[in-house]
């Protein structure tokens, strides 16, 4: 039986937007939390988010927002994971969303929304709890 | 005598007096400790209980202090500050189309504003019309949309260019968008001489923290050395670069950094523009600073007092500047965003007014206070308007505005202006050994400061040793605002078809001649005969769009994309 391997995490910035805190800061968190991590870096479209995703194959991407895009590129993501046949990579978002945007986004298949004031250990917590490694499935 | 402001015997006095009193702190102590075990600033610099003449003792009034007006400005770079002029109350607005910022600009005027700020939308902070597939959702959404002209006019429509200022926070297509700014003032018949106001135009701080980035730091600072050469000779009011800390401590950075980075930012500027051949004082008097004023009341006092004082050190001293106007940090404030909590928005309205509160005790020259909406979305009228308030009643109800500087002489705030210097002065030292700002930016090593910061910052908000109220103490759960502003998905369709009409009015042959010119203007050598702005105005005035003429920068110079470190 082959060792479980380490939760693999893209933290990706959809769309133009440049505020990185939230993401540079929870992709830190995520990597003293023992996962891998791989951050995309500002200004993706959710072609290249989804190709990083399925190239590094990850188990979970990590979607932060700030501008109000959202309403476009998160939608477009779960799109072209059902395109490429990679829906069971695992989506959650950070950032700042409308009230009523958050069903909708859930609706679609986002697993989680963390909104603003959201504790890294709670985050950290339940990625443990909600993902689990994609490979130990396949193999 | 030495220097200082205390006679010796006084302060042997103080040194023994001090320490019995201290005796004392630490008896009462043992009856009531201390309610923390250690108490540091909103950027972790530790303070103590107490502050005397002791702190301050090495300090002379006339070298580190010196009068209103007067090096090295310490206390105010003018004479009267708010006795004469009280500051430019300077509203960042932007959303939707130009129309509704327009409508945004009225309003605010109506309600007192003084000075203009625009906010534009992400896809024109980037360079790109609302067009581009990159743009997809982005229109509107963070500020206006500007793709032309066209847009240029509607924005400013009915407002008098002469007689009002205009920041514009721009970045990479300062160039663009300044141009266009231009052209449209003068094709309303102003004068580009009587034109005032800023464009940001700080890209170093881009690839340190707010990452609108476009072209690499190379020919990024081409083209800011361009608008300054230009605004130089030709628009003489205009503040070429407003050399800005806000979107460094909105990352992260702390006070100290802040400061730190924006003035080394501010340092390769003037080095970049003197190896262009101009003269330090023929343009170090139009550039202008921005800072951020976080919720620490007095570190944010301390930080633009010191701030002054560096800069004007650094330009007398560093680059041997003569007039007394080469010297000096004028600047604009915005309250932080950052300090801001979705959850009791109505809380955010203190947070503002203590923020406020010391931007103008630190002397700032104009000031946006943040809506109380802000941490959603683009601020709604009803929300903008008691932040603007807020600036007013600081002005005429409070006296706060009445006497210059009146925290001068403060044991704490004057030891405390002392050590901001003191240790931004370290990090200017280790940039000069790192090679200057372009090669540190290249090592990631301001980029990397500040994500320590944020990351030490966020895990002591965890820890509880930094409290947030509504979020880690007391915490509440975010309400659903009935003001909240909306901005319409539909407005992007609207805005591609009136950008592809205006399109298909132009003269192609008339563009083409500009947009050649333009190229090889980029493609030269920089100098005077190749500065972009004059073939930008004639572009953009030919019907350019914003992104025709960035593609083109593309083109020769080459793009720059977030490395993604963390």
């Amino acid at each position: 039986m082959s060792e479980e391997r380490k939760l693999r995490i893209l933290i990706a910035k959809p769309g133009l937007d440049g505020h990185d805190r939230g993401a540079r800061v929870i992709a830190r968190a995520f990597r003293d939390a023992g996962f891998e991590v791989i951050y995309t870096g500002c200004h993706q479209t959710p072609e290249q988010i989804v190709n990083t995703a399925i190239q590094e194959d990850v188990d979970l991407i990590g979607l932060s927002i700030l501008s109000g895009a959202h309403r476009y590129s998160f939608p477009r993501v779960m799109e072209l994971l059902k395109e490429n046949n990679a829906e069971d990579i695992a989506v959650i978002g950070g950032g700042i969303f409308p009230l009523e945007d958050i069903p909708k986004l859930k609706a679609i298949g986002i697993k989680e929304i963390f909104e603003p004031g959201a504790k890294l250990e709670d985050i950290v917590n339940w990625v443990r709890t909600h993902i689990k490694p994609r490979k130990a499935m396949v193999a | 005598m030495g220097k200082g402001m205390f006679s010796e015997s006084q302060l042997e006095r103080m040194e023994r007096e001090y320490q019995d009193w201290l005796g004392e702190y630490q008896k009462a102590l043992q009856r009531l400790p201390e309610r923390l075990e250690r108490f540091s600033t909103v950027s972790d610099m530790e303070v103590k209980s107490l502050y005397t003449p002791l702190d301050i003792k090495e300090k002379d009034y006339f070298e580190d202090l010196g009068f209103p007006g007067q090096y090295p400005f310490t206390r105010g770079v003018q004479p009267t500050m708010y006795r004469a002029r009280l500051w430019t109350m300077r509203m960042f607005a932007g959303l939707g189309t130009a129309e509704d910022t327009n409508k945004r600009f009225h309003y605010l005027i109506e309600h007192g504003e003084t000075g203009l700020s625009t906010a534009f939308d992400f896809p024109t902070l980037m360079g790109y019309d609302t067009d581009a597939p990159v743009a997809r959702g982005e229109c509107g959404k963070c500020g206006v949309a500007i793709d032309t002209i066209d847009d240029m006019r509607r924005l400013f429509a009915g407002i008098n260019l002469e007689e009002v200022t205009t920041s514009m926070t721009i970045n990479p297509p300062a160039s663009v968008i300044w141009a266009m700014y231009i052209a449209n003032a003068e094709n309303e018949g102003y004068d580009r001489k009587k034109l005032g106001g800023t464009i940001q135009n700080d890209c170093l701080k881009e690839f340190i923290a707010q990452k609108t980035l476009m072209l690499p730091p190379e020919p990024s600072l081409r083209l800011v050395v361009d608008t300054v050469e230009f605004g130089t000779y030709e628009v003489p009011r205009w503040n070429t670069i407003s050399i800005s800390g806000y979107h460094i401590r909105e990352a992260g950075a702390t006070a100290v950094q802040e400061l730190a980075f924006t003035i080394y930012d501010g340092i390769t500027y003037v080095e970049e523009c003197i190896k262009r051949g101009l003269k330090v004082d023929d343009f170090a008097g139009r550039l202008s600073f921005f800072w951020n004023s976080h919720i620490d009341f007095f570190e944010e006092i301390a930080k633009m007092r010191a701030a002054r004082r560096m800069w004007a050190r650094i330009m007398k001293e560093r680059f041997k500047a003569q007039k007394p106007r080469s010297m000096l940090c004028r600047f604009h404030t915005q309250t932080a965003g950052c300090s801001l909590t979705a959850q009791e928005p109505y809380n955010n309205i203190i947070r503002t007014t203590t923020e406020a509160l010391a931007a103008v005790l630190g002397g700032t020259q104009s000031l946006h206070t943040n809506s109380l909406d802000e941490v959603y979305m683009i601020p709604s009228e009803e929300a903008v308007r008691i932040a603007l308030r807020t600036q007013q009643i600081l002005a005429d109800e409070t006296g706060v505005a009445n006497v210059i500087d009146p925290l001068a002489g403060s044991y704490f705030v004057e030891a405390l202006t002392d050590k901001m210097e003191e240790e931004a002065m370290a990090y200017i030292r280790k940039l000069d050994e790192l090679g200057g700002m372009v090669a540190a930016i290249e090592k990631d090593y301001p980029q990397m400061e500040i994500a320590d910061a944020a990351y030490q910052f966020q895990q002591q908000v965890e820890r509880g040793e930094k409290i947030i109220i509504g979020v880690n103490k007391f915490p509440s759960e975010r309400p659903e605002l009935e003001f909240v502003l909306r901005i319409d998905d539909e407005l992007e369709n609207f805005q591609i078809e009136r950008t592809r009409q205006f399109k298909e009015k132009r003269d192609k042959v008339k563009l083409q001649k500009a947009m050649d010119e333009l190229r090889r203007r980029c493609e030269g050598p920089p100098c005077w005969e190749n500065n972009v702005m004059p073939a930008l105005i004639d572009a953009v005035r030919a019907g350019a769009t914003e992104q025709e003429c960035c593609d083109l920068y593309r083109e020769v110079f080459g793009t720059y994309t977030d490395p993604g470190t963390f």
